[in-house]
């Protein structure tokens, strides 16, 4: 269903419906994580990617035009391009390992010493909380400089304009 | 080795190379952004599949289970969405910025309106 969705995003150009499908198309990403257990993740990622990603996305919309142009050529060589960097990856993947497999790295090197200890070293039961305010603080301090830094640069964007249009609205009355 | 013991990875592939297709074949500034979040989600789901158990429960302790899965790429990946739609933040910004100057959003006729400017000076420096 998910390969479905983007699929049709690829192919439509109402940027409306892909902007729709794009939300339609989180909601499953969601879903998916749930499945692999990563409920925190699914979370985030129905209110932040379907929810305030498709609300900023059709404010943009609002601002310009929602019909894409017409191709002017055919997409053939990103089509080989995509397909060839595909191919590596597949051919990448054959050296990982299986999934859920317990004896895999990811689950050998230090996941058993957060499970183990989070509980008594900070008392909180849900490990990805332990870890993302605890352990990795400073991670996520970080992560707020990030979102701060993007909403001043989005604030220093659009305020601009705002003044410009103040002062075209000045000239036009002097 | 088995087939499905990858599958994971090739769902995680093909969501890739779609976003990098939507990313480096259209013009529209707004789908751009919009495949580059499809590229993003791969990733997400290329951090989370590995980290998953075949009967474990999700990472939060209790006394009646013993498995479960990795909580570090779940965490990676919170750090990674939130990132992710500042950044988109930021694009739309850029783009709805790009459409009050050249009054356009699409590449070609941003290109275009920039050869048109920069001809007539290009003409003056001679």
């Amino acid at each position: 269903m998910m390969v479905a969705t983007v699929v049709i995003l690829a192919r439509s150009r109402n940027l409306f419906a892909v902007v729709v499908l794009g939300g339609i198309y989180s909601f499953l990403m969601a879903t998916v994580l749930v499945a692999l257990d990563a409920v925190d993740v699914a979370m985030t990622e129905a209110a932040v990617g379907a929810g305030v990603s498709t609300v900023l996305l059709l404010g943009a919309l609002h601002l310009c035009k929602a019909e894409e142009a017409k191709p002017a050529h055919r997409p053939w060589l990103p089509l080989a391009v995509a397909v060839g960097t595909g191919a590596v990856l597949v051919y990448g993947t054959l050296g990982l390992p299986a999934f859920s497999d317990p004896e895999a790295p990811i689950h050998t090197h230090v996941a058993p010493r957060y499970l183990n200890e989070a509980l008594k070293e900070t008392s909180v039961p849900n490990v990805v909380t332990a870890v993302l305010a605890s352990y990795r603080g400073y991670d996520t301090l970080g992560e707020t400089t990030v979102v701060f830094t993007a909403g001043a640069g989005v604030i220093a964007l659009l305020r601009r304009r705002k003044k410009k249009d103040k002062a075209d609205a000045e000239k036009a009355a002097s | 080795m088995s087939l499905a013991g990858h599958f994971s990875y090739w769902v995680t592939i093909f969501l890739m190379v779609a976003g990098l297709f939507i990313l480096i074949s259209r013009g529209n500034l707004i789908k751009k952004l919009v495949g580059l979040g499809i590229f993003q989600t791969s990733v997400y789901l290329l951090y989370i599949a590995p980290g998953k158990l075949i009967g474990g429960t999700a990472p939060i302790l209790a006394d009646n289970f013993t498995v479960y899965s990795n909580p570090l790429p779940h965490v990676l990946i919170l750090t990674a969405i939130v990132v992710g739609v500042a950044t988109l933040a930021l694009g739309l910004a850029l783009t709805v910025r790009i459409r009050e100057t050249y009054g356009s959003i699409e590449e070609d006729e941003i290109l275009a309106a920039d050869l048109v400017d920069d001809a007539p000076a290009a003409e003056e420096k001679r």
